[in-house]
């Protein structure tokens, strides 16, 4: 990029390598560009609802801190660069409610893991993110602190469960932001609010201190406005966790070293079933021309087939309640959370004190998960289950044998207005479609923004093969070489004039 | 499968969470549609595959069996609802 346009550019529209550029460069400080942050926040989230806690204090403090590691000549990967996490991830001081009021009085004692990465590396934290209750929604709707607005149209939702960093990151209220996915709660906001978002491989990011929804599924990622900026924060959130019993010991790669590579010749299997009915003909025509703009880079496009694809949301509500239900027994109003009352004895209080500290999603997916392991039932539904999530693992692994990557949609249409599917969860299931089969299969997966209908965002999704994060970023960085798609931004967001020429 | 509110009750005991009277149907309702959802699966033929846990098929480590935690008692019971003499407290359970 030419330093005389990113001289030009306000502070929050820098992207976090511009960002470090700038600091590197002694042009801003990062007090002065965490301030900025916190200003514009105070100023625009009224609108959004994005974070839920915001933390001018201590952001401040680690912004000087890093100030001064640098001028010391000391200066870790993200030295000052600001940053936010979602509401999932414990924070040592700072209260981590999940987006429920069962945690709305939780202060963890200690910091996931994650948060322990990013403050190793010298990011500043300016806040904490909004999500759906316990990351159970595609919407942001099942939130406590009330839903996230869409940047994009306020009338909208943003996605979810990682709707607050999403529309964070689309408000230019932060660079990057942590989000996570259990069947789409990356991927998803992304695609909607018009970001780059990130699901690693199972077990690629820890999952200690990550407030666990469905343990076999959960995997950490990033969020930010570009493929080279989400390398940039894989690169210092994964890691090899020995007090995560699934953290996979295989060392991390430099995710920012492949980027460049041309994709001549890389074979991307595009899926017959990702392309059916359903499917909103305005993101079919959007990502059927990013990939032909692929092919023009000299990619091949190779049909293929995921045959079980149907059976992924089903099996997957078995196995995300099942878990669920076990996860969320914790929460008894015994050790920290929320408690009922005056409970007269201990069954009481267990009963009103999670009747009134879990909102009804949350409450619908414990009792089918109660219902799925319950006696007589188990063999039915979650044996059931776990064998078909074989079955969809394995038209991965053929399909891989075939192809590089495989790309489709991310969500089967645009953002949708609030409480369009309120009252129906399973059409809100079916908003995963395209996006769960990669989490029961453990698969990393990414969305990059690939085109406007109707003004607003759609997601082009590439799965990739296990610990293939390399190779998707490398394939959306090169997308965003030649496409302008990630630097479309809401109207109104951005304090240069809005870029209109679009893709090819 | 039909479920009907007698089960619902079951399940809300089996998972401590009360049950609102007003919302007790409309919350039978939407678990009947889930469970519609889910016994799609039933249609599947999976004779002979193994049940997958782990998608990378890993297994449980093992660590040396070593004290590696100090002991953080006080800022636990710091964030507990009730607590005295070190103890966490709850409602009376034995008269």
């Amino acid at each position: 990029m030419n330093n005389s346009i990113t001289n030009q550019k306000a502070l929050h529209d820098k992207t976090i390598a511009e960002i470090l550029a700038g600091l590197n460069a002694g042009e801003f400080t990062s007090v002065e560009i965490t301030q900025h942050f916190l200003d514009r926040i105070k100023q625009l989230d009224g609108t959004y609802n994005s974070y839920i806690t915001v933390n001018e204090a201590s952001a401040l403090a680690q912004a000087e801190a890093a100030d001064k590691r640098r001028a010391e000549g000391d200066v870790p990967a993200l030295c000052g660069v600001p940053i936010a996490h979602k509401d999932i991830f414990c924070t040592n001081g700072v209260r981590t409610s999940c987006g429920s009021k069962m945690l709305d009085n939780f202060v963890p004692p200690y910091d996931a893991t994650v948060v322990e990465n990013f403050a190793n590396a010298g990011a500043v934290v300016l806040g904490k993110t909004n999500m759906d209750q316990f990351a159970m929604g595609s919407s942001n709707e099942t939130s406590f602190y009330g839903p996230v607005k869409n940047p994009w149209d306020t009338n909208t939702v943003p996605g979810g469960s990682s709707g607050g960093s999403a529309a964070a990151v689309a408000a230019h209220l932060t660079p990057g932001a942590t989000a996570t996915d259990t069947g789409g709660s990356i991927r998803q906001p992304a695609a909607l609010c018009g970001i780059t978002g990130l699901k690693p491989t199972y077990g690629r990011v820890s999952r200690w201190g990550m407030i666990a929804f469905a343990s076999s599924l959960d995997q950490g990622g990033p969020m930010a406005r570009t493929a080279e900026d989400c390398a940039l924060m894989l690169n210092v959130m994964a890691s090899f966790d020995p007090k995560d019993s699934t953290s996979i010991d295989r060392e991390v790669p430099n995710y920012t070293a492949n980027l460049n590579q041309p994709l001549a010749g890389l074979k991307v299997g595009i899926p017959k079933e990702y392309f059916k009915e359903g499917l909103n003909p305005g993101t079919e025509q959007a990502v059927r021309d990013a990939l032909a703009e692929l092919e023009k880079q000299g990619v091949t496009l190779i049909s293929i087939s995921l045959p079980h694809t149907k059976l992924a949301v089903p099996a997957y509500y078995v196995i995300a309640p099942a878990e669920a239900s076990a996860n969320l027994s914790r929460f008894d109003g015994v050790r920290y959370g929320h408690r009922c009352d005056d409970p007269k004895d201990l069954r009481d209080m267990y009963m009103r004190t999670r009747a009134e500290g879990f909102g009804d999603e949350v409450k619908r997916r414990i009792l089918v998960g109660a219902y799925c392991l319950s006696a007589g039932y188990y063999d039915a539904y979650y044996r059931k289950a776990q064998q078909v999530r074989r079955l969809i693992k394995q038209d991965f692994v053929d399909a891989f044998e075939q192809v590089d990557v495989i790309m489709g949609p991310t969500s089967p249409s645009p953002a949708f207005e609030f409480g369009a599917k309120g009252d129906d969860p399973v059409a809100m299931y079916l908003e995963d479609i395209y996006t769960i089969a990669t989490n029961l299969a453990g698969l990393p997966g990414m969305s990059v923004p690939c085109g406007l209908v109707d003004d607003k965002p759609v997601g082009l999704q590439i799965i990739g093969n296990y610990f293939d994060e390399s190779r998707m970023l490398n394939v959306a960085h090169q997308f965003q070489q030649a496409t302008h798609w990630h630097q479309q931004t809401p109207a109104g967001i951005a304090s240069e004039a809005k870029d209109t020429e679009g893709a090819e | 499968m039909t479920i009907e509110r007698a089960d619902i009750e079951k399940l809300a005991e089996l998972a401590r969470i009360e049950l609102n009277e007003a919302t007790i149907a409309e919350t039978t309702q939407s678990i009947a549609d889930v469970l519609a959802l889910v016994d799609q699966l039933q249609a599947a033929d999976t004779e002979g595959v193994e049940p997958m846990a782990h998608p990378t098929d890993a297994v449980q480590r093992l660590r040396a069996d070593e004290v590696t935690e100090t002991n953080h008692r006080e800022e636990f019971q710091a964030i507990a609802p009730a607590t005295e003499a070190g103890l966490y407290l709850v409602p009376k359970v034995i008269d």
